[in-house]
């Protein structure tokens, strides 16, 4: 037991490392072309410098300062500074338009911003004047604010100056003050990303941060040697975790990209060990490099395909230790020269230890191409409300359609309509200002409803089948999880994104957005002219190549007789993409059903009521936050299902 | 721009300036300057003129009669070379990289007036040279943070989207710390979002290296919100000359522009 296991908050730890892990790196950017380094006593001095500094502006304990921007070193010390004067720091979703985050910068009664750029200045300016309790607005990079003549927007920099004249006179302030800090006090408000209703802004304490952070670095073996990159927007609890609240306790080194354009060449170079991404990532990697072999010469085809078919047969069995003959060890190595070895090089996962993936479930097939590699990827399932981890797979057991067993000091159990529920010392305090939704999510023996429904499978794993409130039934009463049918869809690599009907109905139908980067590939191959998503989507062989992908899906559901009767029947391809900027998807991608219900209920009907065409309008919003309207004609195609029999001949 | 901007000093000056191949007269009689640290602009339909103004100035082309003056030194003959040791760099309308370098390496090239040691230091990376071009490659560095093009930074340009491989072109002239910047139409052919993004980095090239800017460009949204003045020209005449909200108003202008009835 070291010292910093007996530490209860961030900042005491953080005053801990500076003296024993002084000279350790604590932090990296690319700057230049350059990695620069700072170690733990470089850090610490720049938080304490700031720190001091908006203690001296008059940030007092409990008042809530905002963080705006991408993964850079100095919005990480901001929040560290922020706890360490008694602060509480709200990170917030950097791409949020303004009119989204001024809910947030106004629900949470912050009093200061600390933002990465001009760009988040100028929005936080016009946020502003809707949030007159916003006050001061500190920002990271200077690029182009030489002409903001405002008092009340200054520079990183000219804050930390401020701080060292404070300390000039009162050089003990700053440990004097980090002393007073509690486990119990709050440490860190994240917002939610809203799937439902407004965004709530969790109050999560140091005890449910630290412990929670402190059993993951546990079960996992996390040491001070592991490098990780922290690429994952600092609002999510993911990112806090890893990439502040582990980095503290186990001691190791947290690296920032140059820019969020450049994360895989910087995965490339740091080389993580330590590494999270949500499904969607591995995806979008699998199809690029999918698409990248497509192109290469037959021969590289070939061996690729030969040890990927030797990978899926005998990595998996070596990752997890199972009885491996010296042949196939001969010929795994072979392929690791040849194949694995330059492949996982070129995806940044050569030294990847642990790779967490969570939020959506993710494709079996995408699941096993990462660990036939020998990458040791596990799912965990999480919350915000519980400090993220409430179940996690151990190294031996790992399944692509479960998401494991609970993690240290949880406990879980099943309601009777099927929701999960946890208790853990990572179950948050209270949603901010919302004492209603804390009592109907938070029960008097501490007990959290997840809102997703789930059961235990025959070894103890937890399967999640949906949210709890989306499973609903048909017209004869059948049970109908729309959440289940989407993912089996969204495996195929074509289907991007895809929301199902069916409650109330006799019968399923979608939605579906295409991938455009694999369709578009498909495409070309097939020598079909596109100019534009629209265009693509409403091609005829397009939705024969959808079809076809449904079809397999109603072939695979034949295989549960619970969910056989949710077959798509009929489906249409969306005219756009469906977008986080037009209120259709949440910041981390989750499909809006209510809100989509109703922009697109003209649609819905058509599905139902036999047309095959349908015309709609949909006002749409772009990145500079102007608006403009699309309009298209949809096509609307009738799907094969099956029966039982049947279902078992095709498969 | 919403707010005229004031400037004390010329930079360069364009007196009586007439440029013919052969019969074909080119430019006749062009006389305008251009201030230190502002957006000029240089606008005129189709052979107009306006590339062949822009190839005067920086000495690829030499008038028969009138005199260029830059720094208030008067020349009448001068070779390209020699305008870019005095500041000039310019871009071309259709992009002139080295298509199989990378980036990082076709900016470099824009730093080789820079470059003080010989030849055998450098061909061995040796000695003063090795201090220089780390030198040199901070300056690259952050001209590609300045363009916020770090993502491709070792991609071959060849590879590169039109409107990225444009930026890079920028940089290579950026590389050079000129005063002048010369730009050829910089927007030419790029889409709304490219066109944004390159008025961004014009404006802010202005604005924070204080580089003076010379452009020439079609489109005409992008010309009266950048430029701080702007210069007419139609057959090789000079129409106009004056703000952009002066030049907008004048007959002449929209005559040549919409054309006359007769």
């Amino acid at each position: 037991m070291t010292a910093i296991d007996s530490l209860d908050t961030f900042p005491k730890i953080l005053l801990e490392r500076s003296k024993s892990s002084a000279k350790k790196p604590a932090m990296r950017e690319k700057d230049l072309g350059i990695w620069q380094t700072w170690t733990w006593q470089e850090a610490f001095q720049e938080i304490k410098a700031f720190a001091c500094g908006l203690s001296a502006m008059g940030l007092s304990p409990g008042d809530k300062l905002i963080i705006v921007g991408d993964n850079r070193p100095r919005l990480y010390w901001a929040m560290s500074a922020t706890q360490c004067v008694g602060g509480i720091p709200v990170p917030t979703y950097q791409d949020a338009v303004a009119q989204e985050m001024a809910y947030v910068v106004d629900h949470s009664d912050a009093i200061v911003a600390v933002v990465e750029d001009q760009e988040q200045v100028d929005k936080l300016l016009e946020i502003q004047q809707s949030c007159p309790q916003l006050k001061t607005i500190i920002y990271d990079d200077a690029r182009g604010m030489d002409d903001y003549d405002l008092p009340h927007v200054m520079s990183f920099e000219s804050v930390q100056e401020k701080g060292r004249e404070l300390l000039s006179q009162n050089a003990d302030f700053f440990e004097t003050t980090i002393d007073q800090g509690k486990g119990a006090d709050e440490a860190i408000m994240l917002y939610t990303s809203g799937t439902t209703g407004k965004p709530k802004g969790v109050m999560l304490t140091y005890d449910n941060m630290v412990i929670t952070a402190r059993n993951g670095c546990k079960l996992e073996n996390l040491t001070e040697n592991e490098e990780t990159l922290a690429y994952l927007p600092m609002a999510w609890v993911g990112d806090h975790l890893f990439s502040y609240a582990q980095s503290y306790i186990a001691g190791f080194c947290v690296s920032c990209p140059e820019s969020p354009a450049t994360v895989p060449h910087d995965l490339r170079e740091i080389g993580p060990t330590y590494y999270f991404a949500p499904p969607r990532v591995f995806e979008n990697l699998l199809t690029s490099v999918t698409i990248r072999m497509q192109d290469a010469a037959p021969v590289k085809q070939k061996v690729f395909k030969y040890f990927m078919d030797v990978a899926k047969n005998i990595g998996v069995r070596i990752l997890e230790d199972k009885p491996v003959s010296l042949k196939e060890r001969l010929l795994y190595k072979l392929g690791d020269i040849l194949v694995y070895g330059p492949l996982k090089n070129t995806l940044g996962m050569s030294r990847v230890r642990i790779a967490y993936t969570a939020g959506e479930a993710i494709g079996p097939e995408i699941f096993e191409f990462y660990r036939s590699l020998g990458i040791n990827i596990k799912q965990i399932y999480g919350q915000t409300e519980a400090s993220i981890f409430v179940t996690v797979q151990p190294d031996d057991q790992v399944r692509s359609d479960t998401v494991g067993i609970a993690a240290p000091d949880v406990e879980i159990t099943i309601a009777d309509n099927g929701e999960v529920l946890y208790r853990s010392p990572g179950v948050f305090k209270s949603y901010y200002k919302n004492e209603e939704s804390t009592k109907s999510t938070k029960n008097d023996e501490g007990w959290v409803y997840t809102g997703d429904a789930g059961f235990f499978t025959d070894d103890g794993h937890l399967r999640i089948i949906d949210r709890a409130k989306d499973v609903g039934k048909f017209s004869n009463g059948k049970l109908f999880a729309p959440k289940y049918i989407e993912n089996k869809l969204k495996f195929f690599p074509h289907i991007r994104e895809a929301v199902c009907f069916g409650n109330s109905r006799d019968t399923c139908t979608a939605f579906i957005n295409i991938d455009m980067e694999a369709v578009g590939v498909w495409a070309e191959k097939q020598n079909i002219p596109y100019a534009s998503y629209q265009e693509l989507a409403a091609k005829e062989q397009v939705y024969q190549l959808v079809q076809d992908s449904i079809e397999q899906v109603n072939r695979d559901l034949t295989d549960d007789s619970m969910l056989s009767h949710s077959q798509i029947f009929r489906f249409l391809i969306l005219h756009k993409e469906l977008d986080a900027d037009d209120g259709e998807l949440t910041r981390t991608r989750k499909v809006r059903r209510p809100f989509i219900a109703e922009r697109y209920g003209v649609l819905i009907d058509a599905l139902y009521d036999g047309k095959s065409q349908c015309f709609i309008e949909t006002e749409v919003s772009f990145e500079d936050g102007r608006t403009g309207a699309i309009s298209a004609d949809l096509h609307i195609q009738d799907v094969k299902t099956y029966s039982l029999e049947e279902g078992k001949t095709a498969a | 721009m919403s707010t005229t901007r004031n400037f004390s000093d010329v930079l360069l000056k364009v007196d009586n300036v007439h440029l013919s191949f052969g019969g074909v007269k080119a430019l006749t009689n062009v006389n305008f300057n251009i201030m230190k640290g502002e957006i000029r602009a240089i606008i005129g339909p189709n052979g107009a003129g306006k590339s062949s103004m822009l190839n005067v100035i920086n000495g690829f082309y030499h008038p028969q009669q009138g005199t260029i003056t830059y720094k208030g030194v008067a020349r009448s003959q001068m070779k390209p070379h020699q305008a870019a040791v005095q500041g000039i760099a310019r871009t071309f309308q259709n992009i002139a990289l080295f298509k199989g370098m990378s980036t990082l390496d076709n900016i470099m090239t824009g730093r080789l007036l820079k470059m003080k040691s010989g030849l055998l230091s450098q061909a061995f990376y040796w000695g003063k040279y090795e201090k220089e071009e780390t030198q040199h490659r901070h300056k690259v560095e952050e001209i590609i943070d300045f363009l916020e093009i770090q993502s491709i930074r070792k991609t071959p340009v060849g590879r590169l989207p039109y409107g990225l491989q444009k930026r890079v072109e920028l940089g290579r002239a950026l590389a050079a710390e000129p005063e002048l910047l010369l730009l050829d139409e910089p927007m030419a052919g790029m889409n709304v979002e490219e066109k944004e993004d390159m008025s961004r980095f014009i404006i802010e090239t202005n604005d924070q290296l204080g580089t003076t800017i010379a452009l020439i460009e079609h489109d005409m949204g992008v010309v009266m919100d950048l430029s701080d003045r702007v210069v007419v020209l139609d057959y090789g005449r000079q129409l106009a000359d004056g703000t952009p909200d002066a030049v907008r108003g004048n007959q002449a202008v929209i005559d040549a522009y919409l054309g006359v009835t007769e």
